[in-house]
């Protein structure tokens, strides 16, 4: 396996549409071997090359942890967004080669839970088919209530109902159904963990109320992957490399960072895992902090960015790259 | 002859009123103050849905059971040792739900009995509010007979079940609930310093 940088190569081996707006695409090492193991709640990043612009989007793996043949993601079509996902949708198809980053995880489970409550909405269900075929080999004790618009779209409802039975509750939000939050939240054991994915309104109000509900942070886990928002362009200087980089309306700083040549770490590009924070040399202006790793008093001391999500408007950024 | 900086030496906060559909609060001694203190902030409705334990010390005041007893927990149990609270609290949380409080303040010994009873129930010991109040004294085990020493206030101490003298280090096990004790002259029997009185 081609190791390169942390990077696997990859062909693509089975493009399935499971909704209309979500396809699902497996992979296959290129040189026919083993992919490296993974747990459930990981992450790669796809490599985009579209046009002149390389896109890298991250996705929950959705395959099974013990099959080291495959991995598969799935990617729901987003018009509004950026164009990672219409990319997936409409360019990539079986037999193409892709890069792919070794898989990171982010949203593992905790071993030490008597119970694990799974939380997820629409996409969201992405990380959990993976963590439930984990915990049902395992033994675990597990519950998923799973919220989608309608069954049709429910992608991999109908399967999991099927083979994990009265363990998975699904809600259709069409019919006016979805999980009764506050039942779910004071009816379970001692030493329950808690896990939830999906929309951010849905993460919030979960979070939220697990909080009043006397939860305790511990327990509680979720993933949220943010896009880089657009914004107004701008220009950065980055004080180690001595070069001045243009940040397009449509590109994050990282990717203007990147596509400048300088190296620059990063694990999800999505706001979450910390690994691009980097430190303001100086700031004539204002950070616009989007994403949700720094604390609130970290943003407001504006010393850090977190390159991958967050945009600067002013008169003069310089960084520590 | 303490070690500083020892990471297992556990950290106690201040006793604060939580969200939770239900609280388990336990005191002993001079702990009471500190559920007193935390009433003052609890909303209404708090002590409906808290299980309140008292654990008294030798001496103590008896105002201290009234004055808990006043604040009209769901239920007011006095017990008569930190190991019978402890069991009380294993019993409340056998089967308890998530979103269960766990509130102490005491000894050392105590918050270490009780933190151990919640967290062989499935609480994260991180969740578990402590607040220290009253003496210093520890619970030691000797690393070498394994038994334990309670209410230890000198150092070094000798150990009440082999009788070797141990150096008390800041070294705790939350599993046993008890800091570690260390044959302190086991190169030259005889050569232990004189106890000072150093965890009162």
């Amino acid at each position: 396996m081609n190791r390169g940088e942390g990077k696997l190569s990859v062909v693509v081996d089975r493009v399935d549409t499971i909704t209309p707006m979500i396809k699902r695409f497996s992979f296959r090492a290129r040189d026919g071997g083993e992919l490296p193991r993974f747990s459930g709640g990981a992450h790669v990043i796809v490599e985009m090359p579209d046009g002149e612009i390389l896109r890298r989007n991250p996705y929950s793996l959705m395959s099974d942890p013990a099959d080291p043949s495959r991995y598969a993601i799935s990617v729901r079509r987003d018009e509004a967004g950026r164009g990672g996902s219409r990319f997936m949708h409409e360019k990539v198809r079986e037999g193409m080669e892709l890069t792919i980053s070794m898989p990171v995880n982010m949203f593992p489970s905790d071993r030490r839970a008597r119970k694990h409550l799974l939380l997820a909405g629409g996409i969201g269900i992405t990380p959990f088919v993976p963590h439930i075929l984990e915990l049902a080999a395992a033994g675990a004790a597990f519950e998923l209530h799973y919220n989608v618009r309608t069954r049709e779209q429910g992608a991999y409802a109908e399967d999991l109902a099927r083979r994990f039975g009265d363990r998975v509750h699904v809600y259709e939000t069409d019919l006016g159904e979805g999980f009764d939050l506050d039942a779910i939240l004071s009816d379970q054991p001692l030493g329950t963990h808690l896990y939830v994915c999906g929309p951010k309104g849905m993460i919030t109000d979960v979070i939220g109320r697990a909080s009043e509900f006397g939860w305790p942070g511990q327990n509680v886990h979720y993933e949220e992957f943010l896009a880089p928002q657009p914004g107004k362009p701008y220009q950065v200087e980055l004080a180690r490399s001595g070069i001045t980089v243009e940040v397009a309306s449509h590109q994050s700083l990282l990717e203007a960072i990147e596509a400048a040549g300088v190296d620059a770490p990063y694990l999800c590009r999505g706001g979450a895992c910390g690994q691009c924070e980097t430190a303001v040399v100086s700031c004539d202006g204002q950070i616009l902090h989007n994403d949700h790793y720094l604390t609130d008093e970290e943003k407001a001391s504006g010393e850090k960015i977190m390159v991958c999500v967050s945009r600067f408007e002013g008169r003069r950024l310089v960084i520590d790259r | 002859m303490l070690v500083e900086g020892i990471k297992s030496r556990p950290v106690y906060g201040v006793l604060a009123p939580q969200p939770g559909l239900s609280h388990i609060i336990v005191a002993e001694g001079e702990g009471a103050e500190a559920v007193l203190r935390m009433a003052e902030a609890a909303p209404a409705g708090f002590f409906a849905k808290s299980h309140l334990i008292f654990v008294p010390r030798g001496g103590d005041r008896p105002d201290r059971a009234d004055g808990l007893r006043a604040l009209g927990a769901a239920d007011f149990q006095s017990v008569g040792s930190p190991a019978d609270a402890a069991a009380a609290v294993a019993t409340l949380l056998r089967d308890a739900k998530m979103g269960t409080q766990v509130y102490v303040t005491g000894t050392e010994g105590l918050i270490g009995l009780v933190v151990q009873a919640a967290e062989t129930a499935g609480i994260d010991h991180a969740s578990i509010h402590t607040e220290h109040r009253g003496s210093m004294a520890r619970r030691v085990q000797c690393v070498h007979c394994k038994g334990i020493t309670e209410n230890v206030t000198t150092q070094p101490v000798k150990c009440s079940h082999c009788g070797l003298t141990l150096l008390v280090r800041d070294h705790y096990s939350r599993r046993i609930g008890a800091f570690q004790g260390v044959c302190i002259d086991a190169e030259e029997p005889g050569t232990a310093p004189r106890p000072e009185e150093l965890f009162k």
